[in-house]
């Protein structure tokens, strides 16, 4: 049982009271007030910038506020340090994962503890894991290199390293935007099994209003600093609840999608077999043709082959066997033919997968063209037309930075994103769009963005082979529909005929 | 824009000047300890590199081929690679220099000075790609590759010049024949600095050029900063790694040119003079940039040129210039990681700027 998991202690109840935060003259957080009764569900809505991450930080002791007070248990507490938060339960699972790649799940486990003993016994901290893995809410293999888990499987670690730690108080920010929507479901449903039988209350950060209303009891939305609304959730509809959030009525702007009949392939994969990093295989005899002018959504469970795949594609991993071929030519991802076919990619992490942080947001936007005129004359850099051009892009969509000097590194998560978003979607001539998991852990108004800007150019007639964890939204926006898993593509449909349990069967390797 | 930055400007020119502060006062404890006036071995160091001009010629001597040694591993930095093989790069690049003069005895002066300085610059450049392809290919760690092939450069040297390049005549110091007076490279007018400095001053102008201003390095400054992000882009990273290696591996040997044809005159076990490892520190303090291993090199070359005189003035033991060569290195690599600790350094958007 779950419930072996926990330490007699109770559930802290956890007050925030006209909490500020200020970082120079700018005010993150503006007096916000926030209670988290013990055993509940309380969601923390908000776009980005909001203050949402200030608040948490807060409360988690790596920002002192300004003003105001944090009460535990109805003591006013001083929380100095995240080793302090600790001691109180309350533990945080962060948007980014914090586990050493080339170690185990066992050895990460053992190492998030707090009070890490000098000698570790392993014999005795193996059985005492696979005691407490036994019981908890989800599993992974304990000896697995966490380099080899998959995305959700990572999300999984880090919110099973927090039950490890006895945490009581659980803050989450955006635990799902790596998860599939049911992975998303299960996790999310499990937690709100202990947060109704009172061993756990959770914090949650979440764009998502899907999860918020299926999940979560109560809910706080900040704008802009400023608490924007607090209920509920059975008392509120999801119009009122983004209406707080955006100050005005959301209107949905989805770009219609143009009637097209898709017919020049553009890009074809034969027979693509490919390895993983530890050289077994990932994607076995894979089949795929994308065509002019359609959008073709890849859905699955992480870890069933899709990084490898867009990783092949992307000029990233060389492929074992196959080939690829766009525009019926072979197609090996050098840069020649990147610019022949003009083929653009929106890789997941972007920082970390397209983006050289420690350049400047001019020189990172002039990645793709740095070599060719205007930005370069026989082999020299005209550093003026690259700045000149980034101004421009900066503008056009709406990257919010010092200046285009700036390091991307320093940039927002969101901003970064919107600066691949403008390298690979400035082009007039794009043919192939190779996105995956292009809206991971954005805000709304970012994701319907980047969604429309897809959609555009699929109307325009560029094929676009979109791979993404989120249902929704290859629903939202595809043409057809796969389901990858185990490497392999097992189901194939057209968006009008998709069947949801099939879909779902088959993410979960059911063959039938 | 330049308002701002200031603060930043200002720290990276304190925090070398700071280390090299502590450096000294380290350096003056060792000599005391060694039964030296600190103070005086002090001036006499800044007397035997900087205090005349005769003596700044020497420190110039020394700079011309570290400026060039630098940039075997300043180079390759800008992909990420640590490159150590400037040693054997020089030694090399030496040999094949003398090996090419040589072969062309008997024509003319300028040629035989070119055939030597192609013959440095491709032996010394297919040396150090040899590790790039290593690297690349294989995945070698080049640090060690680098650091293996400089005994292997030495060994073949050696066995050379005692060898089949042997010149009877030379007893104690096995050498190779001698280029020939007429084909010695000049000084440069009304001093006796060579003119392998201002090769040294041009190949690291050139370089600064070619990483800051042109599309090569702006692809190798990506392929460095993020591979995978190179991937993306389409860039050869293969390609790239050995171009840039054997540029860096072609400076090196341009110096194994400088120091035979110039000093030596013929290739010898001198050519072994550690110009390859004060090339890599200067590399290091120069934190990768060409243009500022140019001072670094002149300041190292001083501190090299004080050696004589420690031993002579002060009784110290001669290794105690590279003493103070090592405890200058190791303080500024130290202060490398004091940037962005300071809080008047710290940039501050809010605050207009004063006199500090």
């Amino acid at each position: 049982m779950l419930s072996d998991l926990y330490s007699s202690t109770q559930t802290p109840d956890l007050k925030v009271i006209d909490l500020a935060k200020q970082f120079g003259s700018l005010i993150a957080l503006d007096r916000v007030s926030l209670h988290l009764q013990p055993g509940s569900f309380h969601a923390l809505l908000g776009e980005n910038g909001a203050g949402k991450s200030t608040l948490v930080k807060c409360i988690m002791g790596f920002y002192q506020p300004t003003s105001g007070e944090i009460l535990i248990e109805g003591r006013s507490q001083e929380i100095k340090s995240p080793s302090v938060a600790h001691q109180f339960g309350i533990g945080m699972v962060y948007q980014h994962f914090t586990s050493v790649p080339a170690m185990t799940v066992a050895e990460n486990l053992v190492l998030s503890r707090f009070d890490s003993p000098k000698l570790i016994n392993w014999r005795q901290e193996m059985e005492q894991l696979q005691a407490f893995m036994e019981a908890a809410p989800f599993q992974i293999p304990l000896t697995r290199p966490v380099s080899q888990l998959a995305a959700g499987e990572k999300q999984k670690l880090e919110i099973l390293k927090q039950l490890y730690l006895k945490s009581r108080v659980l803050i989450l920010d955006e635990p799902t935007s790596v998860l599939t929507p049911g992975e998303a479901d299960e996790i999310l449903g499990l937690l709100r099994k202990e947060v109704t039988a009172g061993h756990l209350s959770v914090l949650m950060i979440s764009h998502k209003f899907r999860e918020v209303m299926a999940f979560a009891d109560e809910v706080t939305v900040l704008r802009k600093g400023r608490l924007a609304g607090q209920g509920f959730v059975k008392e509120l509809t999801i119009a009122a609840m983004a209406q707080m959030m955006l100050g005005e009525e959301r209107t949905a702007k989805t770009v219609a999608k143009a009637t097209l009949i898709a017919e020049t392939p553009v890009l074809e994969i034969h027979n693509l077999c490919a390895d993983k990093d530890n050289g077994l295989p990932a994607i076995a005899t894979l089949n795929l043709s994308v065509h002019s002018g359609e959008i073709v959504g890849i859905a699955g469970v992480s870890g069933n082959g899709q990084k490898e795949l867009v990783e092949s594609l992307a000029g990233q991993r060389v492929p074992t066997a196959g080939q690829i071929c766009v525009n019926g030519e072979p197609y090996t991802a050098t840069r020649a033919q990147m610019f022949r076919h003009q083929v653009f990619v929106l890789p997941e992490e972007p920082l970390q997968n397209a983006c050289v942080s420690h350049m400047s947001v001019s020189e990172n936007l002039a990645l793709r063209t740095f070599d060719r005129p205007p930005q370069s004359k026989q082999g020299f850099l005209l550093l003026r037309v690259m700045r000149q051009m980034a101004q421009t892009l900066v503008q056009t969509f709406s990257i919010r930075t010092p200046s285009v000097n700036t390091p991307v590194g320093n940039l927002s998560g969101g901003n970064v994103q919107r600066t691949v978003l403008a390298r690979e979607l400035s082009s007039d001539q794009i043919r192939l769009l190779i996105a995956s998991n292009p809206c991971f852990g954005l805000d709304f108004a970012a994701v319907e963005y980047i969604h429309s800007e897809i959609v555009a150019a699929r109307n325009r007639g560029v094929a676009v082979l979109l791979v993404s964890e989120d249902l929704d939204e290859l629903l939202t926006l595809a043409d057809r529909i796969l389901v990858m898993s185990d490497g392999k593509l097992v189901y194939e449909g057209a968006i009008a005929e998709v069947d949801l349990t099939t879909i779902g069967r088959r993410m979960a390797g059911h063959s039938s | 824009m330049m308002v701002k930055h200031w603060r930043k400007t200002l720290e990276a020119i304190c925090i070398p000047i700071g280390a090299l502060l502590v450096a000294l006062v380290l350096f003056g404890g060792f000599c005391a300890i060694a039964g030296a006036n600190p103070f005086g071995v002090y001036s006499s160091i800044y007397r035997a590199a900087f205090g005349t001009w005769s003596s700044f010629q020497n420190t110039l001597i020394r700079a011309a081929p570290l400026m060039l040694s630098s940039l075997c591993t300043a180079l390759p930095a800008r992909l990420g690679l640590v490159i150590i093989g400037n040693e054997g790069a020089i030694v090399i690049g030496g040999l094949s220099a003398v090996a090419v003069g040589l072969f062309l005895d008997g024509s003319a002066p300028t040629i035989v000075q070119i055939g030597m300085a192609l013959g440095g610059i491709v032996a010394g450049g297919l040396w150090i790609a040899l590790v790039g392809a290593l690297r690349h290919y294989r995945a070698v760690n080049e640090t060690i590759s680098s650091l293996l092939l400089n005994y292997i450069a030495i060994a073949i040297l050696n066995q050379l010049v005692s060898g089949v390049m042997r010149d009877p005549s030379s007893l104690n110091k096995p050498s190779t024949y001698p280029i020939g007076m007429a084909s010695m490279l000049g000084t440069l007018p009304g001093t006796r600095v060579h003119y392998g400095l201002l090769f040294g001053i041009v190949a690291c102008g050139l370089a600064y050029l070619l990483i800051q201003r042109t599309t090569f390095g702006f692809a190798a400054r990506i392929a460095g900063g993020n591979l995978r992000a190179a991937r993306i882009a389409g860039l050869p990273v293969g390609k790239l790694t050995m171009a840039i290696c054997f540029l860096g591996g072609a400076c090196a040997g341009l110096a194994g040119m400088v120091e035979v044809a110039a000093v030596h005159g013929r290739a010898n076990e001198s050519l072994n003079a550690n110009y390859g490892y004060g090339g890599v520190l200067v590399a290091f303090v120069a934190r990768h940039n060409p243009l500022a291993a140019v001072l670094v090199s002149v300041l190292l070359g001083g501190i090299l040129a004080s050696s004589g005189i420690l031993q002579r003035s002060h009784n110290l033991p001669d290794a105690t210039a590279l003493v103070f060569q090592g405890l200058v290195f190791l303080v500024v690599l130290y202060s490398e990681s004091l940037y962005g600790k300071f809080e008047m350094f710290k940039e501050r958007s809010a605050i207009a700027p004063s006199v500090a």
